[in-house]
């Protein structure tokens, strides 16, 4: 197993720009997930890293090996690299059978026949799909496809695992025995895994390392699911972590007010930055918490239950605040009625510059 | 998300030198066959019309161009095209509606009844209303002047309204297939909704269901209007003897006339360019009444629409259409297999004038056993060449996407939308010597050029609908497992889209092997085709052997088309 980096990665698509001096390291034996909303340049990225497309400048490194070098002149053809991969639209051959399928990646590696027969067997036991060793993908549902190009990815042993969005066509409880499986798959060959998906919630339950992508090909933090939920590095890896309020924040005198269409007195601490005009507060729902104490009143327009959690819509001024509460706060601190007017608190308040035209919003 | 344009031409880059090669080849490979079999005849035609021994030489086209022969037959090919055009689609559309959305009984058996005049080759069915209804010796108008007694016969097929009347019995299906499907994948909702909003059903018919088959419509009538325009088959059994001429008759008897000659060949390349020009406008005029909007509420998913009841209109319109269908397929049929038997034409069709002599003539004659050798050799011989290189042109387009890909699918359609007579004058001008000494004329090779120009198409477009259906990370995935680009096209790809190729050689094997049209100008003493055999069999008053040869020829269809259902019913696994 090996580290990956990509260094100064640029690729171009005629004129539209996907990634400009983009630099990544991952180290070895680790999960990487790389977030990123649609269009960031995530599968861009992963594309150069199988060789499927030749950046313009940088270098690919996979543990000592050089992939890809613009400056050396070195570039190693798709099917030389190693690298697994488990394609967003699975890839499954419709014309083999599943086990054929599984079996190609050994096939092309010239490995003994009755070798292959059994390592393809055991890459189907590590995703539950031995029994379908010889239907046709067109027998299988989605699902049952993508565990196929897992199994297919994880047959030999590759330097590096790439996973494309993989688990996106299954159902709630069989994504979660696979991220377990995935997790279990990689402690055991102890893989370096780069995990695609925009799907954050997946990827907080799976990776060690988490990169968050912009939308122009931008990294924007690159750290641990801690570090990355606790401190968000900007706006939008806040934003685009989880659901989130924002509240403009504006000085009156010596006092700081939330600009909620009329200006509201805000109680809590504002870093000198922020007090300074232009910024806003961002605090995510479950940081919202219900005080009676509290000065800062807000009224309960609706109120759902989730089955682990109550969330409600609430309106401050002319604003809308969302509001997660716990089974356990909701017990300990009860909750609260529609059209009821309560004291709420904001908790791990972060403070980021206004958005251009958003103002008004 | 994704962009994959371009990805395999990226591939290559990726791969170095060598890769850079293979693909770079295949896109040469295209470009030179492409070059040799549809742009130089195509040149040559144009060359030839305007320039005379090197020199611009308007006179001969001029002359042609004002020939009133010409001016009559072009007045002609338009009557009868515009005429087929608008009928065929008219019963196409009215039938497809019935079959697809109406209680009428038997529905499957009648469409797959509906799909034989598709088969039927129409020169045949012409020999088969000649028969009936010549305007002198037809049995049917005897026997009508007989039973009535009649001072003169009733029905004269030789016309141009008899040409019309045959053009459209086998050309409607052009239509009816298409809206038939288009019926098939519309969503019913869009009628219910109507329903609900108030339309009476009449209305719905008139404002919903036919806008929205209107771009499956004018696909077919399309097709009717082109391929009757090129059509010659019929018009020069029916008309050729009374003299009336389309421009693809014209053309053989120019060069018929001359035996041959450069000077005659020149003329018809003339009347050719007029023919082309002739298309061409069609064409445009087409798109331009058609093209108001195209609708994207066609599903790909099938689903069962509400069906329309005829109540007590059901049983008429059953009976007109099975009546129509004895008319355009049992009726001439039976009739081609009645004159096959006779001891000579002319004689009463009572049981003892019958004898099999007709069969033993044609079987023991070296000339249809050669006619019948020959068509299959050509006809498998394109159908596996055009196989493999519209599948490489496909390739080339879909996947390496070279510059000038553009260039490659149009001039790949081109022989599509020119008359199989005009390419045969191509063929000849460009083959017979005047390129480089290859002379090909008299050759059974000269067939086989014209019919790769003209049927490469076909080919070209399954393999290219099926290369589609081949998503790139398919290959992407097989290079990622370690497969080299060769490797990848050998496992991957090709496999994928063996189906349409074999289904793509069957669309060319089977006009071609009931095709007249092109071999009529190219043909030698010893490289008849099927149909060209049975055609001057016909000609030279041979009739009741040109019959028994037809009857052969139409048994020989019906096995091989039932063959090919069975074959590509079983390999539709992709």
């Amino acid at each position: 197993m090996a580290n990956v980096k990509f260094e100064d990665i640029t690729f171009r698509y005629g004129s539209n720009t996907v990634l400009e001096h983009f630099s990544l390291n991952v180290e070895s034996g680790t999960i990487v997930c790389l977030v990123g909303p649609s269009g960031c340049g995530k599968t861009t990225l992963v594309r150069a890293l199988l060789g499927l497309i030749k950046p313009e400048t940088g270098s690919i490194t996979v543990g000592d090996r050089v992939l890809y070098s613009a400056q050396k002149r070195i570039n190693v053809p798709a099917e030389k690299r190693n690298i697994g991969i488990v394609f967003q639209d699975y890839a499954v051959w419709p014309h083999m059978t599943v086990v054929e399928n599984v079996s190609y990646p050994l096939k092309k590696q010239r490995v003994p026949k009755n070798e292959i027969r059994k390592r393809a067997m055991r890459a189907l036991e590590q995703v539950h799909m031995t029994e379908y060793a010889n239907h046709l993908p067109n027998q299988l549902s989605g699902g049952q496809q993508q565990r196929v190009a897992i199994a297919r990815a994880l047959v030999v042993d590759s330097d590096v695992l790439v996973m494309d969005e993989p688990i996106t066509n299954l159902d709630a409880k069989l994504r979660e025995e696979m991220l377990l499986e995935i997790r279990m798959i990689q402690k055991r060959l102890n893989a370096t895994i780069l995990y695609i998906t925009h799907d954050q919630q997946s990827a907080l339950q799976l990776c060690d390392k988490m990169a968050i992508m912009e939308q122009n090909g931008v990294l924007c933090q690159y750290g641990t699911d801690e570090e990355i939920i606790l401190r968000p590095a900007n706006r939008f890896t806040f934003e685009f972590i989880g659901v989130s309020n924002f509240i403009p924040v504006v000085k009156d005198g010596a006092q700081m007010m939330l600009d909620c269409g009329e200006k509201i007195a805000y109680p809590g601490e504002v870093p000198p930055e922020a007090a300074a005009g232009g910024y806003e507060m961002g605090v995510r729902p479950n940081d919202v918490v219900f005080d009676k104490n509290s000065p800062l009143k807000a009224r309960v327009d609706s109120r759902v239950f989730l089955g682990s959690e109550y969330n409600y819509f609430l309106s401050l001024g002319s604003r809308q605040v969302r509001v997660q509460q716990s089974m356990l706060d909701a017990r300990t601190r009860g909750i609260a009625q529609e059209g009821e007017t309560v004291g709420i608190r904001f908790l791990n308040t972060r403070f980021y510059p206004l958005k251009k035209g958003a103002e008004t919003a | 998300m994704k962009k994959y344009g371009g990805v395999s031409a990226e591939l290559a880059a990726v791969d170095g030198r060598k890769r850079l090669n293979m693909d770079k080849i295949m896109t040469a490979l295209c470009f030179v066959l492409l070059l040799i079999i549809v742009v130089v005849p195509i040149f040559m035609i144009i060359y030839n019309a305007f320039f005379f021994e090197g020199k611009l030489d308007v006179r001969m086209f001029v002359e042609q161009l004002t020939e009133p022969n010409n001016l009559g037959a072009m007045w002609n090919t338009l009557k009868i095209a515009a005429l087929t055009t608008v009928l065929g689609t008219i019963m196409g559309v009215f039938y497809a509606w019935l079959l697809g959305r109406s209680d009428i009984p038997a529905k499957g058996l009648m469409r797959a009844l509906f799909n034989i005049p598709y088969m039927f080759p129409p020169f045949l069915g012409a020999m088969a209303w000649d028969m009936m209804f010549n305007g002198r010796s037809g049995y049917i108008n005897k026997w009508l002047v007989q039973v009535f007694g009649l001072s003169s016969m009733p029905i004269n097929i030789n016309s141009v309204w008899g040409i019309v009347f045959v053009e459209v019995s086998y050309y409607f299906p052009f239509v009816f297939m298409q809206v038939v499907s288009a019926l098939e994948r519309m969503d019913p909702t869009l009628e219910e909704s109507a329903r609900i909003a108030g339309a009476k059903q009449r209305q719905v018919i008139w404002k919903i269901t036919l806008p929205l088959v209107k771009p499956a419509i004018s696909a077919g009538a399309l097709l009717i209007l082109t391929t009757s325009l090129a059509h010659f088959g019929v018009p020069a059994i029916l008309g050729y003897a009374k003299r009336i001429y389309t421009l693809p008759t014209r053309i053989y008897e120019v060069i018929y006339n001359s035996g041959g000659s450069f000077d005659g060949i020149r003329q018809g390349a003339a009347i050719s360019v007029m023919l082309v020009v002739v298309v061409a406008l069609a064409l445009i005029l087409q798109n331009r009444i058609l093209s108001a909007g195209s609708y994207d509420i066609i599903k790909g998913k099938s689903m069962r629409p509400t069906l329309i009841k005829l109540r007590g209109a059901k049983i008429p319109l059953l009976l007109l259409a099975i009546l129509t269908l004895v008319m355009i397929v049992i009726v001439p049929l039976v009739m081609i297999v009645l004159i096959s038997f006779l001891k000579a034409y002319g004689l009463p069709l009572e049981f003892k004038n019958f004898t099999f002599a007709q069969y033993e003539k044609v079987f023991s004659a070296n000339g249809t056993i050669a006619s019948i050798r020959n068509s299959l050799f050509v006809s498998i011989t394109a159908g596996i060449i055009c196989m493999f290189l519209g599948t490489l042109v496909a390739y080339v387009v879909q996947k390496i996407k070279p510059k000038g890909k553009g260039v490659l699918e149009v001039v790949s359609m081109l022989p599509y939308a020119i008359p199989g007579t005009v390419l045969s004058i191509g063929v000849i001008l460009a083959w017979s010597g005047r390129i480089a000494g290859i002379n090909l004329y008299n050759t059974i090779w000269i067939i086989l050029v014209a019919y790769l120009a003209r049927y490469l198409s076909f080919s070209m477009k399954t393999s290219s609908a099926a290369l589609l259906q081949v998503h790139s990370s398919l290959e992407e995935a097989a290079r990622v497992c370690g497969a080299s680009h060769t490797e990848s096209l050998a496992d991957i790809t090709l496999p994928l889209i063996r189906p349409a190729m074999v289904s793509g050689f069957f669309l060319i094997f089977l006009p071609a092997m009931r095709e007249v049209t092109t071999s009529i100008l190219l043909y030698g003493p010893y490289t008849r085709t099927l149909g060209v055999q049975i055609y001057s069999l016909r000609d030279a008053g041979m009739i009741p052997q040109a019959a028994a040869l037809a009857t052969v020829a139409i048994g020989i269809i019906i096995i091989l088309n039932t063959l090919v259902t069975k074959l590509t019913k079983d390999k539709k696994g992709v």
